[in-house]
C-alpha cells in the first residue's frame, strides 16, 4: 500500500469513506511528517491535539456515514487566517500572542465541511513577500533542491510560501493560501503544487488579516487540479459579513474536471512572452500550448496591452491600502505593544519595532502615494491603469475561455537571493498580478521540471466567476504533464 | 518626483513608524529607488479612463437594522497589553 | 432684527462670517458598520463588536437604515440625493480610533447641497445654504482624568453612524448660529433621525469662525471644534471673533487652527492634539463597493415624511391666523405643536396660542418641567379657555385658576366651582353693586359730573371690589358708563 502522505485529497476522501483508513491514522500520519521536516519551517504553529481531537470526531462521523467534502482530511492553515484559540501571527512580530475570539469564514467553513486543522503556516509578514524570507518567524524552505546546487536550500515562493512547502513537502495534504498579487500561484509553481486564486469575492475575507483589501483572495493549494476544485468548493461561498463577498452561484467544478478541452479557446497572450526571461519557461509555455492543442483547444493569440504596467499599478494599490489596513496594529488593543512617553511615541515605538523592513517599506510607499498632493499622481492614476488592464482582459475574453502564461518568471531561488533589491523581488509576481488586479481566477498547475531539477508551473486564467473552464484547462495541462508531484517528498 | 531625508522622516511621522536616524539615509534611496520604477506609469494616458471601483461590478450590500453583535467585552480586551476596568489604557493624551 | 450683527474694533466695525458642521448621531438599533448596539451609556467596551474594536481580519456591512435616516434628512433639508456616494478611508491615528482611519464620504457623499430656513425675532427669516451631508462613523471616547499618566479608552460609540452636515459660511451672528442649530435639531426630531441630544453628545457643532470688515473677501478661518451647547456656541463665537479681531488689529494674522472652547473660562484655545497638520490620505474604503440608491425607493422616503416645521408653521399662521413668531415657537418641537393643534381645535387659536405660550410655557419652564409630564393637559387647558370664552371667568381669574390646576392637576370648571369664582353677569345684580357704589359716594359723583372724568375708573373699581371681583368687567363697564351719563 502507498504511504497515507501519498494520498491526494481525493483519494484520501474515497479511503476514508471506504473505511480503508482512518482520519486519526492519517492526521497522525501527517503529524510525524510534520515533526520529521520541522526544520524547514512550515509550520508557525502545529496545533496536533487540536487536530487527533478533530481527527476523532471525523472518524465518529465516517463510522455513522456522515461527514462533510472535507471530513478526516487534515489540511494546514496559512497564518494569516484567524483561527479561534490559536495563535494567529500574520508572520508579523506586532501581532506577538494574539489569539483571536473568533474564527475566520474560510476557515469555518473547511471546519463545518469536516477538515482536520494540522496548524498554521508560514508567510511573508502580512503577505507581502513572493519568498518567504520576510517572515518574522524566519524563511521557510523549499523541500526541492536543485541538481546543480543540492546543498543550497531554496525558497518556496510567498507569500504563502509555508502552505505551499508544506503541501510539497507531505506535511499538509493541503493548505489555504491568500492571494493579493500571485501569493498562491507563485508558491505553487516554486514547490511543485497546485495553486488556485478563485475570483476576487468567492472567498470570505472575513477574519483574514488584510494585506490590500481589494485585492486579497483566499484559495486552495493542494497536490492535485482535484483536489483544488474539491477544496476550494468547501471554502467558497457568499458571506454577508464581507460586503465584497459574491453571491455568484459556483460552476460545476467536479462536472468540469470531467471534461476536456476540445473546443475551448485558450488565448496566450503576445506581452507575456518578456525580455529576458529564461529560455526554459518559453520552452516550457510553448509545450503547454501544445498539449492543450493536441488536447483538442483552439489556441488564439491574443493581446494584454497594459501588461507591463500592471506591476508598477500593484505597487501602488497594494501598499496604499495596505499602509491604511496596517494602522490598526498600534499596541493598543492586541499583539505588541513598545512603551513610549506620549501615545505618538508608543505608536511609533510599537510599529518601528513590530514591523519589519519590507513591511515598514511598504507602509511608507503606501502613505506617501496617498498624500495631499500625490494622490492624483499615483493612486488615482493606478486605479484607471487598473480599469486599462481589466478592459484588456474583458477584450481577450470575447474571444477566448481562458488564458495560458507561465506562473513565474523563474524556478526557485536560493535563501538569500534577490533579497537587495526590492525589485528583483516583485518581479517574481509580473505574469500573476495582472489577474489580481482584473480579479480574475487563476490556477497554477506544476507541469515540469527547470535544468536544474526545480519544478516549474504555467498559469490558466479565466472569466470573472468562471472557475469552471480555469479547472478545465487546469486539469487537462495536469494530465498532459504528469508532473510527479510527490517527487519533493523524496528529495527531502 | 525625488525624496529628500526630510520627506522620508516626516512620511514616517505620518505613519508612525520610528525610524532610526541610520535607517533613514537607506530609506530614501530604496524608495526612491520604487518611485522612479512606478513612474513608468506616467507613460499611459488615462485622461478618460474613470478609476476602477470595484472589480465585480457589484453594488454595497445592505444589512437590516438590528443589534445582532457585541455584549463581551472580555473578548474585546482579552488580548490588550493594558486594560483597567474594562478600559483600554494608553499613555496619558493632552488635549 | 435691529440691523446686522458687527463687532466694535478699534480700527471699525467687524463682520463675523460663520459655517457649522453638525454631527448628528442617527437614530438607529445599531451601529453604521456593525451589529453591536448604539445605546448611551452603556458599561465600557460593553456595546462594541470585534469589528468596532478593529480586530484583524474584521470586515464592514452597512446598516441599511443608517443610510435611509440620512436619505430623509436630506430630503428634509430640500437637498440634492445623490444616487451614487462612495465611502473614503480619513486615515489618521488616536487612542480611540481602532481602525487607524474613520470610515467617512469625502468626494462623492450622499447628500449633495440643501437649505434650512431660519425663524428669527421678529418674525424675521434667513435661509441657510447646506453644503452637503455625508456619513460616517463616530470615535470611542477617551478618559483622561481616571488615571494621572493613562488615557482610558471605551469604544462604545466607536462605530455609531454620524450625519456631517456642512453649513455654507452664511451665518452672520452668534445668534444666528444658535437659531441655525436650533431649527436644524427641530427638523431631525421632526423627521426621527436623530434625537436632537446635546448633553448626550447626540448633536455636536464645529464652528468656522472668520472675521472681516463688511465688504471685504473673507478672512482667515478657525474652527471650534464638538460644540454641545447653544449657549456656550454663543458664547464660544463671541470669544473666538474677539479674539481674531484683536490679532489682527494688533497688526497679526490669524493662523488656520483647530480650537477648543473652555467652558469654565468662556475662552478658545488652541488643540494640541491636532497641533501637527493633518494629512488624512483619503481613498475610497476598499472594503465597502458603491453604495447606490434606488430612486423608487428615495422617492417612497420622500412620501413618508412627516409635515416639517416649515410646512406647519405656513399652516398655523395662515390657518390660525398667528404671527410668525408665535408660529415659529409652537413648530419647533412636533409634540408642541400636535398639542396645540389640540387646544386649539375648535377654540380661538391665537387665545389659545397665548395661553400655552405665555402661561403654560411660563409655567412648565420654572421648575424645567417638559410638555410631555405637563400637569395641565391640552383637553384641561382647552377647558379653562372655553369658561374664558363663555364669560364664567375673566381672563384675571383665569390666571388664578390656569395657576391651580398647575398646582393640583384639578380641572378648570371644578375650581371655579370650589371656590365660587364665577363671574357675575346678572345685569340686575351689577346694577345694584352700582347703585350702591354711587350712593356711597356722592362727594365723588358731583365731581365726576362737574367734568373730572378720571373718576371713572374709581367707579369700576369700586364696583370690582364690592363683587370681590367677579363681576364681569366689561359688563361692569358699560352699565358705569350708562348710568353716569344718564
Ligand atoms: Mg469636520
Ligand atoms: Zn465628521
Amino acid at each position: 500500500m502507498a504511504s497515507l502522505l501519498d494520498f491526494s485529497l481525493v483519494d484520501a476522501r474515497a479511503a476514508l469513506a471506504a473505511r480503508e483508513i482512518s482520519s486519526v491514522e492519517l492526521t497522525r500520519a501527517y503529524i510525524d511528517q510534520m515533526a520529521a521536516t520541522a526544520g524547514r519551517n512550515a509550520y508557525i504553529t502545529a496545533t496536533p491535539d487540536k487536530a487527533l481531537a478533530m481527527a476523532e470526531a471525523s472518524d465518529t462521523r465516517l463510522a455513522k456515514g456522515e461527514g462533510g467534502a472535507m471530513e478526516g482530511l487534515p489540511i494546514a492553515i496559512k497564518d494569516l487566517f484567524c483561527t479561534e484559540g490559536v495563535l494567529t501571527t500574520a508572520g508579523s512580530h506586532i501581532l506577538g500572542g494574539f489569539i483571536p475570539p473568533y474564527e475566520s469564514t474560510v476557515s469555518s467553513n473547511l471546519w463545518a465541511s469536516g477538515a482536520v486543522m494540522l496548524g498554521k503556516t508560514n508567510l511573508d509578514e502580512f503577505a507581502m513577500g513572493s519568498a518567504n524570507v520576510t517572515s518574522y518567524y524566519g524563511p521557510v524552505e523549499n523541500p526541492w533542491r536543485s541538481t546543480d546546487a543540492p546543498d543550497k536550500k531554496r525558497v518556496p515562493g510567498g507569500s504563502s510560501g509555508g502552505s505551499a512547502a508544506a503541501v510539497a513537502g507531505r506535511a499538509a495534504l493541503a493548505a489555504t493560501g491568500t492571494d493579493t498579487g500571485g501569493s498562491i500561484r507563485q508558491p505553487a509553481s516554486f514547490c511543485g503544487i497546485v495553486g488556485m486564486k478563485p475570483t476576487y469575492g468567492r472567498c470570505s475575507r472575513w477574519g483574514i488579516v488584510a494585506f490590500a483589501s481589494s485585492l486579497d483572495q483566499a484559495g486552495p493549494m493542494t497536490r492535485t487540479v482535484s483536489d483544488a476544485a474539491l477544496m476550494l468548493g468547501a471554502m467558497a461561498g457568499h458571506d454577508p459579513k464581507d460586503s465584497t463577498s459574491a453571491a455568484e452561484p459556483m460552476a460545476d467544478l467536479s462536472a468540469a474536471l470531467g471534461q476536456d478541452v476540445k473546443g475551448m479557446r485558450i488565448g496566450v497572450p503576445a506581452e507575456y512572452r518578456m525580455d529576458g526571461m529564461p529560455r526554459e519557461i518559453d520552452a516550457l509555455w510553448s509545450q503547454g500550448i501544445q498539449w492543450l492543442r493536441d488536447a483538442g483547444a483552439e489556441i488564439v493569440d491574443i493581446s494584454l496591452p497594459h501588461t507591463k504596467y500592471a506591476l508598477p499599478t500593484y505597487y501602488i494599490i497594494a501598499p496604499a491600502e495596505a499602509s491604511s489596513n496596517l494602522a490598526r496594529y498600534d499596541g493598543v488593543r492586541y499583539g505588541l505593544r513598545v512603551d513610549g512617553d506620549s501615545l505618538a511615541e508608543m505608536y511609533a515605538n510599537t510599529r518601528g519595532e513590530g514591523f519589519g523592513p519590507e513591511v515598514q517599506r511598504r507602509i511608507m510607499i503606501g502613505t506617501y502615494v496617498l498624500s495631499a498632493g500625490y494622490y492624483d499622481a499615483y493612486y488615482l492614476k493606478a486605479q484607471k491603469v487598473r480599469a486599462l488592464i481589466r478592459r484588456d482582459f474583458d477584450l481577450a475574453f470575447e474571444t477566448v475561455d481562458a488564458i495560458l502564461t507561465p506562473t513565474a518568471p523563474s524556478d526557485a531561488f536560493a535563501i538569500g537571493e534577490n533579497e537587495d533589491d526590492p525589485i528583483k523581488m516583485y518581479l517574481n509576481d509580473v505574469f500573476t498580478v495582472p489577474a489580481s488586479l482584473a480579479g480574475l481566477p487563476g490556477v497554477s498547475v506544476p507541469v515540469g521540471l527547470s535544468a536544474r531539477g526545480l519544478p516549474l508551473g504555467l498559469q490558466v486564467l479565466g472569466r470573472m466567476f468562471d472557475e469552471g473552464s480555469v479547472v478545465r484547462a487546469g486539469r487537462a495541462l495536469e494530465l498532459a504533464a504528469g508532473f510527479d508531484v510527490s517527487a519533493a517528498a523524496r528529495e527531502g | 518626483m525625488s525624496l529628500d531625508k526630510a520627506t522620508v522622516a516626516s512620511i514616517a511621522t505620518l505613519a508612525r513608524l520610528r525610524v532610526p536616524d541610520d535607517r533613514l539615509e537607506p530609506m530614501v534611496d530604496e524608495l526612491n529607488n520604487i518611485l522612479g520604477w512606478i513612474e513608468q506609469l506616467s507613460e499611459v494616458d488615462t485622461d478618460t479612463v474613470a478609476p476602477l471601483a470595484s472589480v465585480t461590478g457589484h453594488s454595497l450590500p445592505l444589512r437590516e437594522d438590528v443589534v445582532t453583535d457585541g455584549g463581551y467585552p472580555d473578548r474585546v480586551t482579552a488580548n490588550a497589553p493594558e486594560s483597567v476596568h474594562g478600559f483600554y489604557a494608553v499613555p496619558k493624551v493632552v488635549e | 432684527m435691529a440691523g446686522p450683527y458687527r463687532i466694535q474694533g478699534e480700527t471699525g466695525e467687524w463682520e463675523v462670517v460663520l459655517g457649522l458642521e453638525v454631527h448628528a448621531q442617527v437614530t438607529s438599533h445599531a451601529k453604521l458598520f456593525s451589529g453591536s448596539s448604539t445605546t448611551f451609556g452603556a458599561e465600557p467596551n460593553t456595546q462594541v463588536s470585534l469589528v468596532d474594536a478593529a480586530m484583524p481580519g474584521m470586515l464592514p456591512v452597512i446598516n441599511r437604515e443608517c443610510v435611509e435616516q440620512a436619505v430623509r434628512t436630506g430630503l428634509a433639508l430640500r437637498a440634492k440625493i445623490n444616487l451614487r456616494s462612495v465611502f473614503d478611508r480619513k486615515n489618521y491615528f488616536y487612542a480611540d480610533l481602532p481602525q487607524g482611519y474613520q470610515i467617512s464620504q469625502y468626494k462623492d457623499p450622499i447628500v449633495g447641497e440643501g437649505e434650512i430656513v431660519l425663524d428669527l425675532p421678529g418674525g424675521e427669516t434667513k435661509t441657510v445654504g447646506i453644503e452637503r451631508l455625508h456619513l460616517e462613523q463616530d470615535a470611542g471616547k477617551s478618559l483622561h482624568d481616571q488615571h494621572p499618566t493613562k488615557s482610558y479608552i471605551d469604544l462604545n460609540r466607536s462605530g455609531v453612524a454620524l450625519m456631517e452636515i456642512v453649513s455654507k459660511p452664511d451665518l452672520r451672528s452668534p445668534e444666528e448660529a444658535a437659531f441655525y442649530v436650533k431649527k436644524l435639531r427641530s427638523i431631525l426630531r421632526y423627521i426621527g433621525t436623530c434625537d436632537g441630544n446635546m448633553q448626550e453628545g447626540s448633536m455636536r457643532a464645529d464652528i468656522n469662525v472668520s472675521v472681516r470688515k463688511p465688504g471685504d473677501p473673507l478672512g482667515t478661518r478657525c474652527e471650534i471644534k464638538n460644540m454641545n451647547s447653544v449657549r456656550f456656541i454663543q458664547q464660544a463665537i463671541e470669544y473666538e471673533a474677539r479674539r481674531q479681531i484683536e490679532i489682527i488689529e494688533g497688526g497679526g494674522s490669524i493662523d488656520q487652527e483647530t480650537r477648543l472652547f473652555d467652558s469654565s473660562r468662556g475662552e478658545t484655545r488652541s488643540m494640541r492634539s491636532k497641533e501637527d497638520a493633518h494629512d488624512y490620505r483619503y481613498f475610497p474604503d476598499p472594503d465597502l463597493l458603491p453604495l447606490e440608491l434606488d430612486p423608487s425607493r428615495v422617492a417612497a422616503l420622500q412620501a413618508g415624511l412627516p409635515e416639517l416645521p416649515d410646512a406647519k408653521k405656513a399652516r398655523f399662521m395662515a390657518g390660525f391666523s398667528l404671527s410668525s413668531y408665535d408660529a415659529a415657537i409652537l413648530v419647533e418641537e412636533r409634540a408642541t405643536a400636535d398639542w396645540y393643534e389640540v387646544l386649539a381645535r375648535g377654540r380661538d387659536a391665537k387665545l389659545a396660542a397665548n395661553w400655552m405660550i405665555t402661561e403654560l410655557f411660563g409655567a412648565l419652564n420654572k421648575p424645567g418641567i417638559n410638555l410631555a409630564d405637563s400637569p395641565v393637559s391640552a383637553d384641561a387647558l382647552g377647558g379653562l379657555i372655553d369658561l374664558i370664552a363663555d364669560g364664567t371667568i375673566s381672563g384675571r381669574q383665569a390666571k388664578d385658576v390656569f395657576a391651580e390646576m398647575f398646582e393640583t392637576g384639578k380641572d378648570a370648571a371644578a375650581i371655579v366651582e370650589e371656590k365660587g369664582l364665577k363671574q357675575v353677569s346678572d345685569s340686575g345684580a351689577i346694577e345694584a353693586l352700582i347703585d350702591e357704589v354711587l350712593a356711597d359716594n356722592p362727594d365723588k359723583l358731583a365731581e365726576y359730573k362737574a367734568g373730572k372724568d378720571k373718576l371713572f375708573g374709581f367707579f369700576v373699581g369700586q364696583t370690582m371690589k364690592k363683587s370681590q371681583g367677579k363681576a364681569n368687567p366689561g359688563m361692569v363697564n358699560e352699565m358705569l358708563k350708562a348710568k353716569l351719563s344718564g
